[in-house]
């Protein structure tokens, strides 16, 4: 074999050679030529490309993704695999992919006569009318290039349909579960929520992986769209290992009178990427949007969320803490883009990061662009260490220092997670969050 | 118990004590008055040996040991309690959790096993009782949102848990209804020992009708300007502090 052909190819050139062999069902190859065609079109996102320009995805080019999706065997037992994902005491119910594969054994059967699940592959005509009409409409290939890339994959991808005037209490859970593999793969995860006008649905998307170093890509692209009236939970959960590579998406259309409530843990990892868009379309709309990232040790996280208010009277309320420890980096981008005709919008952008160490980064960046007059909008940004008040109380009550650095950063983020509305989300997690800071059991009994 | 001889400490480089002296036994309650920014506040945070207050000379002796040698941290599990004027909100932190961390370092340092979380559920329950603050306290971020009596009745609720051997009480009656007040009160009494003194900092002679103490010293300028029993706090109440400035120059 010669030098070049033993070479791996860059990432872009791999994604789509990958895109063209796709199989998938032909009703869908119409949205993957489309994606195929918008990703050549892109050009490859590099430092000097605005809104990547801290996150270096040159990482993607050192591995061979020879395959979209694995086929080693997975090493976990099935109990094994749902300790990772399920969520005690939550009414809820799974699909469940392993390395891009969907999971007979470990997804639930469901039969809620509110919501209609359905994997893309298995759609009746009916939703694949639903799916046809909406998917890649709310976000679009030519402002994404991941996005793109996406549909020019598309192979497979789940749909929940929260029915008219009906409300679900059972959560739906996608959950995406990566181990590791002998060969690098790439998991192709498209989500597509319906809410139909009135409804009310709860959503979490997990994705998670076992402890052993991680092989594969995650391209995640999540679009909801929320009709007049209707209500949305939803849960973005990614907490896969370290060396996860993983680019997501979310993008919502919220129409008039609807709410979305949505809350982001991310930790970090190799490159991780996730893009929030929210397009206020209808009048009165809310948005409540959270989100908590903690990266350690030499992660890297990037969120960047966009507002779109396009119409008058509508509200957003957002909120995300980051905590950055050892020498790990932190992006967060805020945008809020008031159009001319959004008059009345209220508008509220809250960032603050605490640094734990002298060596941790963060890039933080409010960006708003105000078109209309009469609207109030608040932004801010901070980068705190811990606060001395506090902790001179904790030190004179016998609390270590170390111990109570730990509480304290804990605290942080866990102000956020006692606003959620489900509370057993907030328990699953908690010992989760908790964990990241523990060198020491001894640092962490204390918390919860 | 405590043995505060010509203590000098400043803070941001302005001094603040000057020369102060203090003679604490076992048993002991001691009322401290004095004029706004005499540096009352300030001895307390220098005892407890928080960051920023600089000792720049004299000796501090507690339980036979030098005070300023240990960290602050170290001084609270030695016994050293103080119930702060303006106690700190910790969003975030719960008060079950915050209350149970500091329990667990003052037992390890004292050689006890730590509480399960059962008994300690269960004694911080009674201690709340005895402070007529609701359980869900507990539960609340340390100091969240709690109006100004419940700080300072959680303030006490900590020394109940803490078991310590000086306690000193900066302002805990001020912003206190009259009934809160009297739990406050209670609450100390219930606490007074033969082996535990305490150190109250007031402006109120109307405390000291309930918490008796054994000696009122004025603080004023940095030092303590005048010493007395109980009733000195009758006479301060009638006179204010006018009278002693003249006496003592
Ligand atoms: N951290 C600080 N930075 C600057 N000055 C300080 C600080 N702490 C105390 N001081 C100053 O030291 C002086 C004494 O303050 P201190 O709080 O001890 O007074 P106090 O006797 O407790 O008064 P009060 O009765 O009003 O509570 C004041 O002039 C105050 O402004
Ligand atoms: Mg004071």
């Amino acid at each position: 074999m010669t030098e070049a052909s033993t070479q791996t190819l860059d990432y872009a050139s791999q994604a789509l050679s990958l895109a063209q062999s796709v199989e998938g069902p032909e009703w869908l190859s119409g949205l993957r030529k489309d994606g195929q065609q918008s990703f050549e079109g892109h050009a490859w996102p590099t430092r000097k490309t605005e809104h990547w320009k801290y996150t270096n995805l040159s990482a993607l080019n050192k591995q061979n993704y020879a395959q979209l999706v694995a086929n080693d065997s997975v090493a976990l037992t099935d109990s094994e695999a749902q300790q990772l994902y399920l969520i005690a005491d939550l009414d809820a119910v799974q699909l469940v992919f392993v390395n891009g594969h969907f999971s007979e054994t470990l997804s639930s059967e469901i039969d809620l006569d509110s919501v209609e699940v359905v994997r893309f592959s298995q759609a009746d005509e009916d939703q694949r009318s639903v799916i046809s009409d909406n998917l890649g409409q709310i976000t679009l290939n030519e402002e994404h290039i991941f996005s793109a890339l996406n549909a020019g994959q598309l192979d497979d991808g789940v749909l929940i349909r929260f029915l008219k005037n009906k409300k679900t209490e059972t959560a739906i859970q996608v959950v995406h579960l990566t181990t590791a593999q002998s060969q690098s793969f790439s998991v192709n995860a498209r989500l597509l929520v319906v809410s139909e006008a009135g409804s009310q649905g709860v959503v979490v998307e997990s994705f998670v992986s076992d402890d052993a170093s991680q092989t594969a890509i995650v391209n995640s692209i999540t679009e909801c769209r929320i009709d007049d009236n209707s209500k949305l939970f939803h849960y973005r959960l990614q907490l896969e290992q370290e060396d996860a590579i993983h680019i997501g998406g979310m993008h919502v259309q919220l129409n008039a009178g609807s709410q979305l409530e949505s809350f982001h843990v991310g930790l970090g990892g190799k490159v991780k990427r996730v893009d929030v868009v929210v397009n206020h379309e209808g009048s009165g709309a809310h948005c409540d949007l959270k989100g908590v990232y903690l990266p350690k040790n030499s992660q890297h996280i990037d969120y960047h969320t966009c507002i779109e208010h396009k119409v008058p009277h509508c509200t957003t309320s957002e909120v995300f803490r980051g905590i950055i420890a050892n020498q790990a980096k932190a992006v967060f981008n805020g945008r809020i883009h008031i159009h001319p005709d959004a008059q009345k919008t209220l508008a509220e952008l809250n960032n603050r990061n605490l640094l734990l160490s002298n060596k941790a980064e963060i890039n933080t960046k409010p960006e708003l662009e105000i078109y209309a007059d009469d609207v109030r909008c608040a932004h801010g940004a901070t980068i705190a260490q811990l606060d001395d008040n506090a902790m001179n109380y904790m030190l004179s009550r016998g609390i270590g220092r170390q111990e109570a650095e730990v509480m304290m950063s804990f605290g942080f983020i866990n102000e956020l997670l006692n606003g959620l509305a489900h509370h057993p989300i907030q328990e699953k997690l908690r010992p989760i969050l908790a964990d990241l800071f523990g060198k020491d059991d001894s640092l962490t009994r204390h918390l919860l | 118990m405590l043995s505060i001889k010509n203590l000098q400490a400043k803070v941001e480089e302005k001094d603040i004590i000057k020369g102060l002296n203090l003679n604490i036994k076992p048993g002991e309650v001691h009322a401290i008055m004095g004029p706004n920014g005499a540096g009352k506040s300030t001895l307390g945070n220098v005892l407890s040996g928080r960051e920023g207050y600089e000792v720049t000379g004299g000796s501090v002796e507690f339980l036979g040991k030098d005070l300023l040698d240990f960290e602050p941290e170290e001084r609270a599990r030695e016994g050293l309690f103080l119930a702060f004027q303006y106690p700190v909100e910790i969003p975030g932190v719960s008060n079950l959790e915050f209350l149970k961390a500091s329990v667990d370092a003052v037992r390890e340092h004292r050689g006890q096993d730590p509480l399960d979380s059962v008994s300690f559920l269960k004694l911080a329950r009674e201690k709340c009782k005895a402070v007529n603050l609701d359980q869900n306290f507990l539960k609340r971020g340390v100091n969240e949102g709690f109006s100004g009596g419940e700080k300072k009745r959680n303030e006490i609720m900590q020394m109940m848990l803490l078991e310590p051997s000086l306690c000193i009480l900066d302002e805990t009656d001020s912003g206190l209804d009259i009934d809160a007040l009297q739990v406050v009160a209670d609450g100390v009494n219930s606490q007074r020992s033969v082996d535990r003194s305490f150190i109250v900092v007031t402006h109120y002679q109307r405390l000291l009708d309930y918490i008796v103490p054994d000696y009122v010293h004025v603080l004023a300028n940095g030092r303590i300007v005048k010493s007395g029993g109980k009733e000195l706090a009758l006479e301060l109440e009638e006179k204010g502090y006018s009278w002693i400035d003249e006496e003592v120059v």
